[in-house]
């Protein structure tokens, strides 16, 4: 039997473009002022939803001001060279500024996994494991309920692991570095390090079952 | 991962239909789009991006990234 792919679903719901949809396709397709018409307005969206998204995650972030608006027009400006020589490819299965969101969207996330590096002081291949009940937010004063847990857990990253994937495990889990970031450092891609990650987590859970720190989980039927 | 380790448990748990970054990344939009009509029928059309969003914070963050300039698309349009 032939599995479909998420891919080819989605190509099954492939319609025609809407007509917003297509006069954006049209005019970034075209030449002359049209397409710099075109090109402009699209500009101006993506840097909205930029500067939005980074307004949404600031949280999370140490940077503001000069500094993040900076960051808006870098992900806007390399969204937008990356939407036009794909606009062709273009293919409906979304109205085209969702599609065109996607691209800057992602461009957000990768620039931040590049300014994390610029921050002094930044852990990396430090594996304090001593840090780890407090990066984690474990309560010290039911350090007897977790300290267990959190040997094991250690014990298996150590024994259980590939040299690859420790290193990933570590730099993650344990240093805290934010995963688009070690995408960077190691210069591979987000869905390697997802994939690393992955094989690391079942074999750490399969480990901690076996040895009665976890349950099993109950097969699906 | 405070609630441990329940925390735990839970972020060590794998699901074979996890489609993995890059399938997720390349249906952002069409996924996004169905999650701001309808998130259970996003989940049921693709349950392999469901499964990985449950799992990849990146992912799941570009996600509401994605669905934040919608609405927001959507509430100029209808003003």
């Amino acid at each position: 039997m032939t599995v479909e792919s998420p891919a080819e679903r989605a190509g099954e719901g492939a319609r025609a473009p809407d007509a917003e949809s297509a006069e954006w396709v049209r005019a970034l397709s075209a030449s002359g002022a049209g397409r710099d018409d075109a090109a402009a307005r699209l500009h101006a969206a993506l840097l909205r939803v930029a500067r939005a998204e980074l307004a949404r995650r600031s949280g999370q972030l140490r940077i503001s001001g000069p500094e993040l608006d900076d960051l808006a027009h870098q992900a806007t400006a390399d969204a937008i060279v990356a939407i036009i020589a794909k606009a062709g490819q273009f293919r409906g299965e979304s109205r085209f500024t969702t599609w065109a969101y996607r691209f800057v969207i992602l461009e957000v996330s990768a620039k931040l996994g590049r300014h994390f590096w610029r921050q002094p002081h930044v852990p990396m291949d430090t594996a304090d494991w001593d840090q780890l009940p407090d990066r984690l937010g474990l309560d010290p004063a039911r350090e007897s309920e977790w300290r267990d847990l959190a040997q094991a857990l250690r014990r298996a990253v150590e024994q259980e692991l590939t040299e690859h994937q420790r290193r990933i495990f570590t730099a993650l889990v344990v240093d805290g570095v934010p995963l688009d970031a070690l995408v960077v450092r190691l210069g591979t891609s987000r869905g390697a390090i997802y994939k690393t990650m992955f094989d690391a987590r079942r074999k750490l859970r399969a480990s901690l079952v076996a040895n009665g720190y976890l349950d099993e989980i109950p097969e699906r039927h | 991962m405070s609630n441990w380790p329940q925390d735990l448990d839970r972020y060590l748990r794998t699901d074979p239909r996890d489609a993995g970054c890059d399938t997720a990344m390349e249906l952002l939009d069409v996924y996004a789009e169905l999650t701001a009509a309808d998130p259970a029928a996003a989940r049921l059309r693709y349950p392999e991006v469901a499964a990985h969003l449950r799992s990849c914070g990146p992912c799941e963050q570009d996600l509401d990234g994605l669905l934040a300039a919608i609405r927001v698309d959507a509430d100029i349009a209808d003003s």
